[in-house]
């Protein structure tokens, strides 16, 4: 990759904040709550400040965050990038390289409050990007490619996107003092130091309207703290929020680090992302299964089950033994055609979810779904390692 | 040859007070220490035949016996130590190499004793494997990349999977421990019945070793792993297809890049019926396998093993941890291996050359830390299971080696101090008092296969009690959770560059 041999220069001078924290796991409590809207509309973020603000004391003020889907319906083709910068070399750094690969369709500093809301936040700007069309063509992908036919067009569509994840991975790591937050289409992260209503404050979001919206309040154990650090974390249009401590941390790193993935952060919630990426976008499995890899069931439930479902349980556990994810926790990872929320398999943390007419919740605590929807048509505790999923129709979202 | 300059290693006191004479110490020993002097109603010991084996201490009715180390006899030099110059000694007597069994007791570094484990606190809870399911069930084998599968919904919208991908075949173990390679001919058939039996019982797996596999073990097929050794004894189809996977026996770690000698004597009818050699005649494994001179034929035995056993069993390949482990693990990856067993130098034998074993090969810990990293470098370590084997003493070694990045790990000398070894290091000799590194009818007897089984489970028992503890205590419920998880250990009293090797950070520093 040419692209980035001038960050190699770079590369070296690459510590700081970013570098000392993220070489350190840092084990944390957690808030997390989600709204999805399952026929695609949108609605106005003032709902999901008002569930999680009600988990106040699940946070400590240590960091804050909203993901939200479907709020740039103008830019909705575009690779939408949230990037945190410390300073300004790092931004023209940053947008040397987003030159050199795509188009800028537009760009602006994220609109925020008075600053006096949170504090020391860095410059944070957003971008819509085209990407340059010669991508594809460069070194050994030379491969004639036909841009009608459906398969290439996955084709093409799967290495747009690994190129994206590559060149995210290549600013996070390599330009110091840049951030990108989030990656995605029509979607973007909001997150911060500060308590979650206080980041939804400063970011305005309740003049945002999205279809699916996710947050995350934090307690983590470390004192200081960098905005860089807070939950979301992003990665295409994936997003996670995530309450807990995966104590197979260092199992799911290797696992997906056999897959080309480098776990730069040391975040549970960076691993999580990956391993939904792979299984999801990479090896296609269907969403319906996928907790039968991340919490799989036990043996001694395994051993009940029919021989046809027991031989595919045991293949699941044989094969994706590293993406088996153990310890505490209940996340809720979301993309731009669903949310999906898990727990651990024994239940080691608390998640209710509840649904009302085509709005699906899910939540760390009853009392935040209640606030926003007092008479849920069913409310429910999802069992450990039952997935919560609620599916967006695209179609409704396509027609608008 | 009056002259004898090396002397006794130890000392056997004999407290005449509680001495009934009652002789059980004279037929129990079989290297004639004892003898009764019936004149004078009195039993002599002689010092200098002793092997420090414990025997005679451990039957003796009243207790009047005690086996110690003698005080050195030299004089005192951190030099020339009195084992070097008894082995001077002896070779100038003998003009022979020195023969020694088990495995090297020198005191090279122990680095699971400067590796520390950890533990849950409140972030994170831990888990109580009384109350909880604590998962350690284990697969060897070789695992595919991915699975291909069909994903459909039946009329009752039931999410129905069908696997298209053939999951190679597995060796399905209860516990990440199994008994290493030890052969018939070097052990007792007592022995081998014993951990055979608790294999199957416990559902792990028992090594037979180089030593072919007898009849009457045939009934242990879904828990035997045969070895194919440079010798080839007893290897046919039937002894291939009377086990659940094969082993290629490349090297052992007491003894790497040499080959093996069962003396003669040791030949019994039953043993050169197992092995398929004369009865009387040595059995003498060459150093390497005269049809593997290099990796490419390696794979063609392991796919001739693969197309003999009609690809229903893993196939995979032994080696001693050698300096360039690491990369000849990685060959043997590509060779087509289902699991590599690595060897460290400390792993016991039956026989070996002292120089071999005390000099020759690296610690397990470094080799597999390397070996782990090599192949997760190259993208290949989820193709195959790792075996650790070399001195795994403890259940708090096995749960190290797993978070080094091991899948299962062999024992072979705990397993034998199950059964009541002594580490007297004299397995070579055919003599063994406790019943097990002997042939001798008069010796094998002492070994009840019925016993030696039950404290074989109790073994493994223990450990995975154990294991489950230590896993439950660091917040963890599956043992696939810990495999290679090196953020769980901590190094202590290591140097920069040994943790570098084994990829883990100093006991203090944090995540």
């Amino acid at each position: 990759m040419n692209n980035y041999k001038h960050m190699e220069t770079t590369k070296n001078l690459k510590e700081s904040k970013q570098h000392c924290f993220s070489r350190h796991r840092i084990p944390s409590g957690c808030a997390i709550f989600g709204i999805v809207n399952e026929s695609g509309k949108t609605f106005n973020g003032s709902m999901v400040l008002d569930g999680i603000s009600m988990m106040h004391e699940r946070s400590n003020g240590l960091g804050g965050g909203f993901a939200a889907y479907g709020i740039y319906p103008q830019f909705k083709k575009d690779w939408a990038f949230h990037i945190f910068y410390d300073g300004s070399i790092s931004k023209s750094q940053t947008e040397d390289v987003l030159k050199e690969n795509f188009k800028i369709i537009f760009y602006e500093e994220i609109p925020t409050k008075n600053k006096s809301f949170v504090k020391d936040p860095p410059n944070m700007y957003r971008y819509f990007l085209k990407l340059k069309n010669n991508f594809v063509d460069s070194g050994a992908n030379k491969k004639k490619i036909d841009t009608d036919s459906r398969i290439d067009k996955d084709i093409i569509k799967e290495k747009e996107e690994d190129f994206i994840v590559d060149l995210v991975m290549k600013v996070n790591s390599n330009i110091k003092g840049a951030y990108i937050i989030s990656s995605g289409k029509n979607m973007g992260i909001f997150k911060g130091i500060g308590y979650p209503e206080d980041i939804g404050q400063f970011y305005k979001i309740d003049d945002y309207s999205a279809y699916l919206w996710t947050s995350h309040g934090r307690f983590p154990t470390n004192s200081v703290g960098w905005w860089g650090g807070a939950h979301p974390f992003g990665l295409l249009n994936w997003s996670v929020v995530h309450n807990g401590e995966i104590s197979s941390y260092g199992a799911n790193k290797r696992f997906v680090d056999g897959f080309g993935y480098e776990c730069t952060l040391s975040t549970d919630t960076e691993v999580v992302t990956y391993l939904f990426d792979l299984l999801v976008r990479k090896q296609k499995i269907d969403l319906s299964i996928i907790h039968l890899i991340l919490a799989s069931p036990l043996w001694e439930e395994i051993k009940k089950m029919p021989e046809d479902k027991r031989e595919i349980l045991k293949a699941f556990r044989i094969l994706y033994s590293g993406a088996l994810m153990n310890g505490p926790f209940s996340i809720i990872a979301a993309n731009s055609d669903f949310m999906y929320a898990l727990n651990d398999r024994i239940k080691l943390r608390p998640m209710v979810a509840a649904k009302k007419g085509n709005f699906l919740f899910v939540s760390s605590e009853e009392a935040a779904i209640r606030k926003v929807c007092s008479s849920p048509d069913i409310l429910w505790h999802p069992r450990g390692g039952e997935p919560v999923i609620g599916v967006v129709n695209k179609q409704n979202i396509k027609n608008k | 040859m009056a002259l004898k300059l090396a002397q006794s290693e130890f000392e056997i006191e004999r407290d005449s007070q509680k001495c009934i004479s009652c002789q059980v110490c004279v037929r129990q020993c079989s290297n004639d220490v004892h003898e009764y002097d019936s004149d004078e109603d009195i039993i002599y010991s002689d010092n200098d035949k002793c092997v420090g084996c414990h025997r005679c201490e451990n039957l003796c009715p009243t207790g009047a016996i005690k086996i110690k180390e003698k005080e050195a006899e030299f004089k005192k030099n951190y030099n020339w130590t009195s084992s070097h110059l008894r082995n001077i000694y002896k070779q100038a007597d003998s003009g022979g190499i020195i023969l020694t069994g088990m495995g090297c007791d020198k005191p090279y570094p122990v680095y699971w004793d400067h590796i520390l484990f950890n533990a849950a606190q409140v972030t994170n809870p831990s888990i109580d494997p009384l109350r909880e399911p604590m998962e350690i069930k284990t697969f060897i084998g070789r695992k595919p990349d991915k699975l291909n599968m069909e994903i459909s919904k039946d009329k009752n919208g039931n999410t129905k999977i069908k696997l298209k991908t053939k999951i190679p075949p597995q060796l399905e173990l209860s516990t990440p421990i199994m008994f290493s390679a030890m052969s018939y001919g070097s052990i007792s058939f007592n022995a081998c019945m014993s951990l055979a039996a608790a294999a199957s019982k416990f559902g792990t797996f028992y090594n037979t070793g180089e030593g072919g596999l007898h009849e009457d073990l045939y009934g242990f097929v879904n828990n035997t792993i045969v070895q194919v050794a440079s010798g080839r004894f007893g290897v046919d189809k039937n002894y291939l297809n009377k086990a659940a996977a094969v082993e290629i026996k490349i090297g052992q770690g007491a003894k790497p890049g040499i080959g093996g000698h069962l003396p003669g004597e040791k030949v019994t009818r039953d043993v050169s019926r197992t092995r398929m050699i004369p009865k009387g005649t040595d059995a003498l494994s060459p150093a390497p396998h005269h049809d593997i001179y290099s990796i490419e034929d390696l794979s063609q035995l392991i796919y001739a093993l693969k197309e003999a056993t009609d690809y229903k069993k893993p196939v995979g390949v032994k080696i001693s941890a050698v300096h360039n482990v690491a990369p000849i693990a990685s060959g043997i990856v590509r060779a087509g291996a289902d699991f590599i067993t690595i060897d460290g130098f400390r792993g016991g034998t039956g026989a070996a050359p002292l120089v071999i074993r005390d000099n020759v090969g690296i610690p397990i810990e470094l080799a597999l830390a390397s070996v782990d990293r090599r192949l997760r470098e190259e993208g290949i370590r989820h193709k195959v299971s790792i075996i650790v084997a070399g001195s795994i003493r403890s259940s708090s070694d096995v749960i190290k080696a797993i978070a080094l990045g091991a899948d299962a790990a062999y024992i072979g000398t705990a397993a034998l101090v199950a059964m009541g070894c002594h580490l007297c290091q004299k397995c070579y000799t055919g003599k063994c008092n406790w019943g097990i590194a002997t042939q001798d009818p008069y010796l094998t007897k002492r070994l009840n296969p019925e016993i030696g089984t039950r404290r074989l489970l109790n073994l493994l028992h223990s450990w995975s009690l154990e294991i489950k503890e230590m896993l439950g205590g660091a917040g963890i419920n599956a043992i696939e959770s810990l495999r290679g998880s090196r953020e769980h250990l901590r190094g202590i009293d290591l140097s920069e560059k040994e943790l570098a090797i084994l990829g883990i950070k100093h006991a203090g520093e944090a995540w």
